[in-house]
């Protein structure tokens, strides 16, 4: 159980090991693709952390990293299909980030980290902690901006209509929002709150 | 009298007493209104009666002249535009009130965040953000809301200044990150030919075309279209609040430089800078904007209040002497051609300001290691 909810709070890739911030930065500029980068994450860290874990007494060491790699890389192939078959829109919008999860640091970590020194089954709950810490993570910032730059949520208007500077109101979209450097300021100010709670416990 | 009430207070705000933990916001009051009767106890000491707090006074002095014509700028500019005949006064009195809640909405915000954070920290409240919450104000365009105002003001203070360490550690100018901030988030309420003018916005449905800065004009090739150099260097034209006006900019430069306060190097050099990439692009002219004529640069948009207030903040400046005339003569240059060669932002000042803060300590490395350099070669090799 620890290994679960330890990389969602205390060990999160994100803000304390702050490993995969490049996705991070990059897909979360709307809640959707957010959301489905998270699960796409935590379906190839858990799945590939399972089969290596199967196979980790047969790889011999020197080429352990090109064997990780087939395994990953076979994961990412077969969501990337996927998503592209059957949601083709996010698919469209993370372009090239759902192929660049191979280089994602979080997977290759917990393979290198865990999964190469312990059984099968609870590796696979340890990538799915990690990759539902990397989620949650992903998409608390995704809400932020996709609220406070876009003023939706999965598309749907949030903020009245009514309240915008165009229709008589007082308020704007903020466009540095939608710009990465605000992500990485957000990313920020969790990683601050995180911190000063981890040190008060 | 007030100095009466004050000691009389002092006892319920020390350590342990009733209301102890706003004893640092006793503090900052107290040495506001009179200097404080404590010295520091330890350490070599220079014995100067500039303290920060003279130097924050001096600066807003300096600023005066900018609030003054820019209140009086934002009346004419609103009169001339739509056809009323105004008085110097009534004129100077409507810029006035419009300015004011800007300044007020920047104080209360940027003070509360200082006091707040220095309460929770324990620290004494510093002086620093006297200055930055007049500057505020002076480079907002008259018509920005004022919950913009306010939201960049704690952008800039807690991202730019608290988490760096408050007062005297951050890295980039908080007036010009609050600028910035706006200016990425909010784009159209800061740029474009709406905003300059009191009242364009408002939806009164009054047809008016002419609200450009020249600095707009020029970057959209109107050069015909631009103001005489008189208007330019009065300031007789559209911009934001404290900025429009050279020669208000001069006298408080005047100020500045009087006191000792600022440093001529930088404002020589960034001047120095404007005007040898103004004219090597004479000498290129391969468009009308090319071929202003590089005088004009110094007097529109925000480059003299850049020059004079900004780039010379003592704590994002260069700190080494031969390191200011470089981060001053880039800065200059780094204006010219964001303005004439990005269409994106009209105004490069508070870019080429902001980029070279981020340099600044880059380049005083360089300079003390190159001292390092030459004063080592001076020593035999086999001492």
């Amino acid at each position: 159980m620890k290994l679960f909810t330890d990389p969602i709070s205390k060990n999160n890739p994100i803000t304390v090991l702050v490993l995969g911030i490049c996705s991070a930065l990059a897909v979360t500029v709307k809640l959707e693709p957010a959301l489905v980068m998270g699960l796409a994450v935590t379906i190839v860290t858990a799945c590939s952390s399972f089969i290596l874990s199967l196979l980790r007494n047969t790889i011999p060491p020197r080429i352990r990293i090109i064997v990780q790699l087939v395994v990953v890389a076979t994961f990412v192939i077969l969501i990337d299909q996927f998503l592209r078959a059957f949601a083709y829109d996010v698919s469209k919008q993370l372009s090239v980030f759902v192929g660049l999860i191979i280089t994602n640091c979080i997977i290759m970590g917990r393979i290198e980290a865990f999964a190469l020194g312990n059984k099968p089954w609870p590796s696979f709950i340890d990538g799915l902690g990690n990759g539902l810490g990397y989620g949650m993570i992903l998409i608390i910032v995704a809400f932020i901006r996709e609220l406070f730059g876009s003023g939706t949520l999965f598309g749907y208007q949030m903020i009245p209509e009514s309240w915008y500077i165009t229709n008589g109101g007082f308020y704007a979209n903020n466009g540095l929002m939608i710009l990465p450097p605000m992500a990485m300021i957000v990313v920020g100010i969790i990683i601050w709150i995180q911190r000063s709670f981890i040190r008060t416990n | 009298m007030l100095r009466n009430i004050l000691n009389r207070l002092r006892p319920s705000f020390e350590k342990g007493a009733r209301f102890g933990f706003l004893h640092s916001t006793f503090e900052a009051f107290e040495s506001f209104a009179f200097v404080p009767n404590t010295t520091t106890r330890s350490g070599v000491h220079v014995r100067d009666c500039n303290d920060l707090k003279r130097v924050m006074t001096v600066v807003i002095v300096a600023l005066m002249p900018a609030l003054f014509f820019g209140c009086w700028n934002i009346g004419y500019q609103h009169a001339h535009t739509f056809g009323l005949e105004m008085t110097f006064w009534s004129m100077w009195i409507y810029g006035f009130l419009r300015v004011l809640p800007i300044i007020i909405v920047s104080y209360v915000v940027g003070l509360g965040i200082e006091f707040t954070a220095a309460q929770l920290r324990g620290h004494e409240v510093n002086e620093g953000f006297l200055v930055t919450g007049m500057l505020i104000p002076l480079i907002m365009p008259v018509d920005v809301p004022l919950w913009m105002v306010g939201l960049a003001t704690a952008f800039a203070v807690i991202i730019g200044k608290e988490i760096f360490g408050g007062t005297g550690m951050n890295i980039f100018n908080p007036a010009l990150l609050a600028r910035a901030f706006i200016f990425f988030s909010y784009p159209s309420h800061i740029s474009g030919d709406r905003v300059w003018v009191a009242g364009l916005q408002s939806p009164s449905g009054v047809e008016v075309t002419t609200g450009a800065t020249p600095l707009a004009e020029a970057a959209a090739g109107h050069i015909d279209r631009l103001p005489s150099m008189a208007d330019l260097f009065f300031g007789f034209i559209p911009g934001s609040i404290g900025e429009t006006s050279t020669l208000a900019v001069l006298i408080g430069a005047v100020i500045l430089l009087y006191t000792g306060v600022a440093s001529w190097k930088i404002m020589f050099s960034c001047v120095a800078g404007l005007l040898a990439t103004g004219f090597l692009m004479n000498w290129l002219a391969v468009n009308p904007y090319m071929s202003l004529p590089p005088y004009y640069h110094l007097c529109m948009g925000g480059f003299a209040f850049g020059a004079v207030f900004m780039a010379t903040d003592p704590v994002t400046a260069a700190q080494t002497e031969i390191g200011k005339w470089l981060y001053g003569f880039l800065i200059g240059v780094l204006t010219m051609l964001i303005r004439v060669f990005n269409e994106g932002y009209p105004e490069g000042m508070m870019l080429a300001i902001l980029l070279m803060n981020a340099f600044a300590p880059l380049i005083d490395h360089y300079v003390v290691a190159s001292h390092i350099r030459r004063r080592l070669k001076r020593i035999p090799a086999n001492v």
